[in-house]
């Protein structure tokens, strides 16, 4: 069954005088329980085909599926509950809400959903537990470490539950053990909840955990590899 | 809604993120609501004083007359009873505080100098108990009754006449048959009045001594008759339009002296714009500070647009903090006023600059008056404005783009 479908897209920017193909006729196809890299050169596409799969950005032409729905023609507000309900993210920085704790940055998306408070508490909390920051709950974002506001973040992205999740280069701020532990734990919850994620990177390191690597240049699919993850 | 918690707690904290600029708008809505409260409970209550002053002193709260009375305030027009009727029909009604009086275009000349003034026979018991002019006598003594033979002048109107305490005056009028009524009179008090042209224009006299001059026996020309409110009038008018209105005419204080009535109405008119022009000086700042906050959440609001929560919220999120901004600084501002207020409730010596405010009839000392619905025009007009103004900055919030605000350096 596939995650996510995407057909013939398009996206053009507008540079100056200059149009910028970000997506050029791109077709890429995620099955359910996958762990893909998208890897590109800065400006290759990659955070453009990221953002119109999570429906952040509307494709010129083409179109996406995630599992059976197809979403480049919904409106804004059934975009926003798409992205509440079925997917999680994971951005580069500025992650997590400044004036939160991590348990409440956690349970931003569930209240957002209308959880009642009991059940978020337990879920947020067993979600720390499984992250490793059960001890950091009431702790805000600028009294943890990079590495552990990306956990929390990972946290926030995994807690309802979301058949997908899409992380935009997670580890670009993280030194080399961080992203290592960041990576273990994507890999970590793929296996253990068959969660899909697709995360658009350029770190080596990152890409050596994913099970298909698909490479971008200017906007187009130039290779796509299915690989042993470390 | 289930985004109310998160978003007052957002709201909240958010508020609390810059201390420092917090406080400082916190003390902006403080000054600007203490401001508005305190100075509108100065100048209501120099209003209030000159509108009680003015009632007091002659209108009363209700005034019964001939219907033709006020075209030509002449003897021809005497209210259609007695006053020994009028006294029993407002007994029966249950009303105590009246005064039915002769009031008559007169001349009075002393032996230097005559003037035009208004003639008044009164009941000197009645005039105290409604607590009129001619009770507040500053030299000399009181009119004793009804046939007391003295008259009372204001002490303006004695210099002018150059007569004093113990001269002799003579009063000259009309009787009903235009046929000259004239008497002398023994000057025995001088009063005071707050407004001078009223201390040159009353002359006041015992009621009886009056009507044989004018030869009408027991008619008076004007009944005055004073509730417990000046504000609430209605319920005495009608109460005095069914024991004695029969052909007279029945009016409030505000349609006889349309210069009081119209000054209540000008002091709440005065009152809202004075509350509005603080209110747009502080909505600068208002809107400045949540402009900035708006700024520099740019991509935090991305955030929680592209994690799902909806542009309403993101609304709702500034315009709750901003309510809280206000009501913050609204409650600040109250109790300073309340406080700034209460000792002053003694009054306030203004006699440095007395010789003016008796211009136009305020007293020498101010009585501040803290008025439960000028703290709500002012409360209402900045919480109701301020939320105005906020939405210009929220509604912005709320527009962004996610995928932009996200990437927002």
């Amino acid at each position: 069954m596939s995650a996510v479908r995407c057909i013939d897209l398009c996206k053009t920017y507008r540079q100056g005088d200059q149009d910028i193909k970000a997506l050029d006729h791109v077709d890429m196809v995620i099955t359910q329980g996958d762990l893909v890299c998208l890897s590109a050169p800065s400006g290759g596409g990659k955070t453009t085909l990221l953002n119109a799969i999570g429906g952040l950005d509307i494709p010129d032409s083409g179109e996406v599926w995630i599992a059976d729905q197809r979403i480049d023609n919904l409106s804004k507000g059934a975009l926003a509950a798409l992205r509440l309900t079925q997917i999680g993210f994971v951005f580069q920085a500025y992650n997590l809400v400044p004036v939160l704790t991590a348990r409440e940055n956690v349970e931003f998306v569930m209240q957002v959903q209308g959880v009642p408070a009991g059940e978020r508490g337990d879920k947020s909390q067993a979600i720390l537990e499984e992250v490793g920051l059960a001890g950091l709950a009431d702790r805000r974002p600028a009294e943890m470490s990079g590495g552990q506001q990306q956990r929390v973040a990972v946290a926030r992205a995994i807690v309802s539950r979301p058949a997908l999740v899409l992380a935009d280069e997670p580890t670009a701020n993280l030194d080399s053990r961080a992203a290592d532990e960041l990576m273990a734990l994507f890999v970590e919850l793929n296996e253990h909840r068959n969660t899909t994620f697709v995360i658009a990177t350029h770190d080596q390191r990152v890409m050596a955990y994913a099970k298909r690597l698909i490479k971008m240049l200017d906007g187009r699919i130039v290779d796509d590899i299915e690989q042993h993850a470390a | 809604m289930n985004d109310l918690k998160i978003i007052v707690t957002l709201a909240w904290r958010n508020l609390w993120r810059n201390h420092r600029r917090t406080l400082v708008m916190l003390s902006a809505i403080g000054i600007a609501a203490w401001a508005m409260i305190f100075m509108t409970s100065l100048i209501r209550g120099m209003v209030n004083e000159m509108l009680r002053d003015g009632i007091r002193s002659l209108p009363g709260h209700v005034q019964v007359h001939h219907s033709d009375f006020r075209d030509d305030p002449s003897v021809g027009n005497l209210v259609g009873m007695t006053s020994a009727d009028i006294g029993t029909a407002l007994a029966d009604a249950g009303i105590e505080r009246y005064s039915a009086r002769i009031r008559v275009p007169a001349v009075i000349s002393s032996e230097r100098e005559s003037r035009g003034v208004l003639l008044l026979g009164v009941d000197p018991e009645r005039e105290v108990a409604i607590d009129a002019i001619g009770s507040s006598v500053a030299e000399g003594r009181t009119l004793e009754s009804i046939d007391d033979n003295g008259v009372i002048i204001g002490r303006k109107l004695a210099k002018k006449l150059d007569t004093d305490i113990g001269k002799r005056i003579v009063l000259m009028s009309q009787d009903p048959d235009n046929e000259v009524a004239d008497r002398g009179f023994r000057v025995v008090g001088l009063y005071e009045a707050s407004l001078v042209a009223q201390e040159e224009a009353f002359v006041f006299a015992g009621r009886a001594t009056i009507q044989r001059m004018l030869r009408i026996d027991d008619s008076v020309s004007e009944v005055a008759v004073v509730g417990e409110d000046y504000r609430v009038v209605a319920p005495l008018l009608t109460s005095v339009r069914a024991a004695i209105g029969g052909q007279d005419e029945v009016l409030p204080w505000m349609d006889i002296d349309r210069y009081l009535g119209t000054m209540m109405g000008v002091m709440d008119g005065f009152v809202l714009v004075w509350v509005i022009v603080i209110f747009l000086a502080l909505s600068f700042g208002l809107v400045n500070t949540l402009v900035m906050a708006v700024f520099e959440r740019v991509r935090e609001i991305g955030l929680m647009l592209a994690l799902g929560m909806r542009p309403a919220s993101i609304l709702g999120q500034i315009v709750v903090e901003s309510l809280f901004l206000l009501a913050l600084g609204l409650v600040i501002g109250n109790l300073f006023a309340y406080l700034s207020v209460i000792p002053l409730t003694d009054g306030i010596d203004i006699s440095a600059v007395a010789e003016g405010m008796e211009m136009f009839g305020a007293s020498s000392v101010l009585y501040p008056e803290l008025e439960l619905r000028d703290m709500t025009t002012a409360n209402v007009v900045v919480l109701v404005l301020g939320l105005l103004a906020s939405l210009s900055p929220a509604w912005r919030a709320s527009r962004y783009e996610p995928v932009e605000a996200i990437t927002k350096v």
